[in-house]
């Protein structure tokens, strides 16, 4: 490894290329850091978003009207507000209520934690719809045919709608995901530790912004170009000849 | 969860299904469920609004002491929110401004570079490819930093120095991850025009340029609209992201009227306030684009 430092500190005294993420070890440590704090934050955030929307896409099959409107206009306040302001909503507004309503000092969640829900939310109002449009994309004479099989509704559910549906949600869902894994880029703004932001703070200490510019941009090139190639594996190993796409 | 669709007579004689026109929507639940929650939101939004003013009169009068009511203070400072300071160009105008002038040079330049993925010549059309595939791929705040710290702000051009504004350099920013959209947009419209449209165009004479120009992307168009209105959308809710570079957008002028309030109980209203602008600029968008998806939908 130390071979590889070295070849960086080489390549700032000759060419005046700095990049310390490589050679200091301070630097390095945090950038790292900073990588692994985005990866974890977009794994959680794509957990959530996909629970809260099965959730919602369950919901929006209720019988109950109200349950309908209520989940409809979750998501159409989501889609249809700006994500920055959202999390700047959730993070200064919803924590300074909270803390002032439960009289806890200091906010309720951190920075990180407000960015985890801000971002789940988000997502899971575009996954709600797909997953609904999944399940509708069902022809009906399949479930027809598997009622009048003898199967309940619930071995319906498991059996014939759920397994021709996620294969019809996938790449809507990938697309969405891809996007997730970018947004998380604005929790720079609420200050969380993440690629981007330790970035900047190197290159304010090290004033190397062309340089630290190109590593981020190229570091999320990977890492979405990596979600990208094990998402499109998938799809093509799980594909129905004939049915969706 | 509802299995079967309810017969719309009750009787067990065989009757014969309402006779279904290929190509028409059925009356789905969906369709059902966005036209009348919609309505219900503004509805909803209303009550909320006029339920939300009295109780803020009526708390601010039992208060009773120098304090605003919070609808008293979103007045004070909307002007500055909605146009920004007097003379310049800000606030929520200058997202709107941002956001047309990005749409603008992202749907002329994807256009183009839409047109070099289906180029004959391999090496404009793995380029096209490769340029899209990048911009496609990177976080817009991660472009909107490349931009806005490594492009000058002041360029000479035959001897007269030009300063550029940072809002300026914001929307070619964010113009350029809808440059690699619309370029996906314009080859996969492309790519689903019928392969005998090009034969029949060949047949007459027709030259390769006049087919693309002449035939085929006249019929995309009708394919593009709703996914370009759909970018649109996104591409506005992507704007107050210029704030976090010090462009006095709506967004930044808002924390600055927070600041200056300083009162934690102004910060639902005023987020709220301005979340709702963005909501009733973009909602009628998506809503007509989801229209217009049905109507051009191709199949089903």
């Amino acid at each position: 490894m130390d071979v590889v430092w070295e070849w960086f500190q080489w390549l700032n005294s000759e060419h005046g290329i700095k990049l310390t993420i490589f050679y200091d070890e301070w630097d390095r440590n945090r950038f790292f850091g900073g990588i692994w704090t985005t990866i974890h934050l977009s794994l959680v955030c794509m957990a959530l978003s996909i629970v809260i929307g099965m959730g919602g896409a369950w919901l929006q099959m209720s019988k109950f009207i109200w349950i309908r409107r209520i989940v409809q206009g979750y998501i159409q306040f989501f889609r249809n507000t700006p994500p920055l302001v959202q999390l700047y909503f959730f993070y200064f507004a919803v924590d300074s209520a909270l803390a002032s309503v439960t009289g806890i000092e200091g906010g309720v969640f951190s920075s990180y934690g407000w960015a985890v829900i801000s971002l789940s939310f988000f997502a899971g109002a575009f996954n709600v719809e797909i997953f609904r449009a999944g399940i509708e994309s069902v022809p009906k004479s399949m479930v027809e045919a598997a009622d009048s099989l003898g199967f309940t509704s619930f071995q319906v559910f498991c059996y014939v709608t759920m397994p021709l549906a996620y294969r019809v949600c996938l790449p809507a869902l990938n697309n969405n995901l891809i996007n997730l894994i970018k947004t998380t880029t604005v929790a720079y703004a609420i200050a969380v530790p993440e690629t981007l932001y330790i970035s900047n703070q190197i290159w304010s200490d090290e004033y190397n912004v062309p340089e630290m510019m190109n590593v981020v941009w190229g570091v999320y090139i990977i890492l979405v170009g990596i979600l990208v190639t094990i998402m499109h594996r998938w799809e093509k190993s799980i594909r129905v000849p004939g049915f969706g796409n | 969860m509802k299995l079967h669709q309810k017969p719309k007579t009750p009787t067990d004689l065989p009757v014969l299904k309402p006779f279904v026109v290929a190509g028409s929507k059925t009356w789905s639940m969906e369709t059902f469920g966005t036209i009348t929650a919609d309505r219900r939101i503004l509805v909803a939004f209303a009550i909320f609004l006029i339920a939300w003013l009295s109780v803020d009169v009526v708390y601010a009068q039992i208060q009773s002491d120098a304090n605003q009511s919070a609808f008293a203070t979103l007045v004070k400072w909307t002007p500055l929110m909605f146009l920004g300071p007097p003379g310049e160009l800000g606030g929520f105008v200058l997202n709107i401004v941002v956001s047309f002038i990005a749409m603008a040079l992202g749907t002329f330049l994807g256009l183009w570079l839409g047109l070099g993925q289906i180029s004959l010549n391999p090496i404009i059309r793995r380029s096209s490819w490769a340029i899209t595939q990048l911009f496609r791929n990177s976080p817009w705040l991660v472009l909107l930093f490349y931009i806005m710290l490594l492009m000058p702000f002041r360029v000479t051009i035959a001897g007269v120095d030009f300063d550029i504004p940072g809002w300026w350099k914001a929307a070619f920013a964010l113009s350029l991850p809808i440059m690699a959209n619309i370029s996906e947009i314009v080859r996969g419209a492309i790519a689903s025009i019928p392969t005998g449209q090009w034969e029949s165009a060949e047949s007459l004479a027709f030259s390769r340029t006049q087919t693309i120009w002449q035939i085929i992307l006249p019929q995309c168009v009708k394919r593009m609209l709703p996914p370009w209105m759909n970018w649109y959308c996104i591409l506005t809710m992507s704007t107050p992201l210029v704030s976090i570079l010090g462009v006095s957008d709506g967004m930044s002028l808002t924390q600055d009227a927070l600041a200056a309030e300083s009162r934690s109980e102004f910060l639902i209203p005023m987020y709220l306030w301005l979340m709702s602008w963005f909501f009733i600029y973009s909602y009628p968008i998506a809503k007509l684009t989801r229209r217009l998806e049905h109507r051009f939908a191709v199949n089903e």
